[in-house]
């Protein structure tokens, strides 16, 4: 049911783990199935240097999580923030429909964890 | 790869015997209608009713009380819509419980739907029906309590000797779901006082799409299908032969080898259980541990979820299932292990096992060997674990 490159990042999953002292931290909860994924940013000069995340969730949920990972590492802010849902699970070959809800945890953490970023420096300046 | 199948309760391979057994009528040797009057149909009718006499058998039954559906899900929808039409006049309340198969608790729902007020009765948190219970929410409206013998998520045996005796004193016809006991634990619908029965072939080693519902003589109650009058019009359809010969068989060959095979996977499932408790902590087991079929694992790992679970076994060749919302379809996790008090996020890290005939020591062992790490890679990556 899941393409290759799904099963390739639930068994090898990208970027797994936590940052000490991150520039932001975005956690959400799938309000469909429960799962939760957690994401950690590190920016440096407005551009995103490390990722790291932690996901308890389905083979779907782990995979899109990896994928997010890889995608925003070395991304501007700017061009983090266009990443979508969708893109995610078009750069995984597609998930099957009733999993594409998962698909929304990683992109909305990482949407999270920027916008946690951007309060921080806010109060920061 | 090493291939380990631990979804018995999900259905079972057929046996060399019962295809063996069934060929014949998918040839053009017995292809005979039973209901016809020359040699062909002779042969098919003769075949028929040794295949009723079989199931008949297993539990204790008249032949004549035997009437083949096309699986359990069809027997259930027979025993709880027939009962309902036929015995409306006298009330329209129906208990059950909250931890049935679908095939009962949707039907149960349509019935609802349709003006029947039906009451899901409370489960302990070992998945137990009280008797008790039963007999509180006993009116004089009610016509039909249905409770299922073995619960096919987690195991555990319900008390339906005692709930069928009570039953009987109320003049209440007594249905049980039985397609996760009948071939696994003693059946006799005599003992168990139960008015209507469902039995399932594929669970038993037999081929799917076939099943019968037990009716016992005197018990009122409309067909749900309507045409010709085979099954002595309580189950229209010229009958699957092979299906039905194949349900015969695998039924005989369950009956005699249930004793033995039984205490053999007993064996297993405690070295399963033992081993998957002593070698991996945060884990419990879902279910009552005594009042247990033999074939029945279900464990909850905390912190992980169960479909990610699923996936790695399979990565190592075990195929197993699980009540995490995430492998639902409908995403709502077990409605079995939530009505047991068991918190959704738990639910969630839900695995059962279930054992079967081909399943050795050497398949526990192997087992036990590669799940400390499945859950071991899995928590490293979940964001409740370090939380603790
Ligand atoms: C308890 C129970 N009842 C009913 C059914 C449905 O049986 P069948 O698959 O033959 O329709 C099953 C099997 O999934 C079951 O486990
Ligand atoms: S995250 Fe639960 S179904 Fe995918």
């Amino acid at each position: 049911m899941y393409s290759e490159k799904v099963m390739d990042h639930f068994t090898n999953p990208r970027n797994v783990g936590e940052i000490e002292n991150p520039s932001g931290v975005g956690e959400v909860g799938n309000p469909v199935c429960g799962d939760i994924m957690r994401l950690y940013i590190q920016v440096e000069d407005g551009i995103i240097k490390d990722v790291k995340f932690k996901t308890f969730g389905c083979g779907a949920a782990i995979a899109t999580s990896s994928m997010v990972t890889e995608m925003v590492k070395g991304k501007t802010i700017e061009e983090a923030l266009k990443i979508s849902n969708k893109a995610v699970a078009e750069a995984l070959d597609g998930l099957p429909a009733q999993k594409m809800h998962c698909s929304n945890l990683a992109a909305d953490a990482l949407h999270k964890a920027i916008e946690d970023y951007q309060n921080k420096s806010k109060k920061a300046s | 790869m090493r291939r380990v199948y631990l979804d018995h309760s999900a259905t079972t391979p057929v046996r060399p015997e019962v295809l063996e057994a069934m060929l014949p009528f998918l040839k053009d040797e017995a292809f005979g209608n039973p209901s016809t009057i020359y040699s062909y149909g002779r042969e098919a009718k003769k075949a028929l009713d040794e295949a009723r006499e079989k199931v008949a058998s297993l539990i204790g039954a008249r032949p004549e009380e035997i009437f083949f559906t096309s699986g359990g899900t069809e027997a259930d929808n027979l025993a709880l819509i027939g009962t309902a039409a036929a015995n409306e006049k006298k009330g329209r309340h129906i208990i059950t419980s909250s931890i049935e198969h679908h095939a009962v608790l949707h039907t149960a729902q349509y019935l609802m739907r349709h003006g029947f007020k039906i009451t899901f009765l409370p489960v302990t948190p070992e998945g137990l029906v009280r008797v008790e219970d039963v007999e509180e929410a006993i009116t004089d409206e009610t016509i039909l309590i249905s409770v299922m013998h073995v619960n096919n998520e987690v195991g555990t045996i319900q008390p339906i000797k005692e709930i069928g005796h009570l039953a009987r004193e109320r003049g209440i016809i007594f249905h049980t779901d039985a397609v996760q006991s009948v071939g696994k634990i003693p059946v006799n619908v005599d003992e168990l006082n139960v008015d209507l029965l469902s039995a399932s072939s594929h669970k038993i080693y037999g081929p799917k799409g076939v099943g019968c519902l037990y009716i016992r003589k005197g018990t009122r109650i409309n067909p749900i299908l309507h045409g010709g009058a085979q099954e002595r019009k309580r189950r229209p359809g010229t009958e699957n032969m092979p299906g039905i010969v194949g349900f015969g068989r695998a039924a005989e060959l369950a009956g005699q080898e249930l004793d033995s095979e039984m205490e053999r996977l007993k064996g297993l499932r405690d070295k399963l259980i033992d081993g998957i408790m002593n070698r991996i902590e945060d884990v419990q087991l879902n279910g009552d541990r005594e009042k247990r079929v033999a074939t029945n694992a279900n464990f909850s790992f905390r912190y992980v979820e169960g479909e990610s679970l699923l996936l790695s076994l399979d990565m190592k060749g075990i195929c197993a299932s699980s009540g995490s919302a995430c492998t639902s379809g409908s995403l709502d996790p077990s409605h079995v292990l939530l009505a047991m008090g068991i918190p959704h996020e738990v639910a969630h890290g839900s695995v059962r096992m279930t054992l079967g005939r081909d399943n050795t020591e050497a398949d526990i062992d192997y087992v036990l060997e590669v799940m400390p790490e499945i859950v071991a890679r899995l928590r490293s990556m979940s964001p409740l674990y370090n939380q603790r």
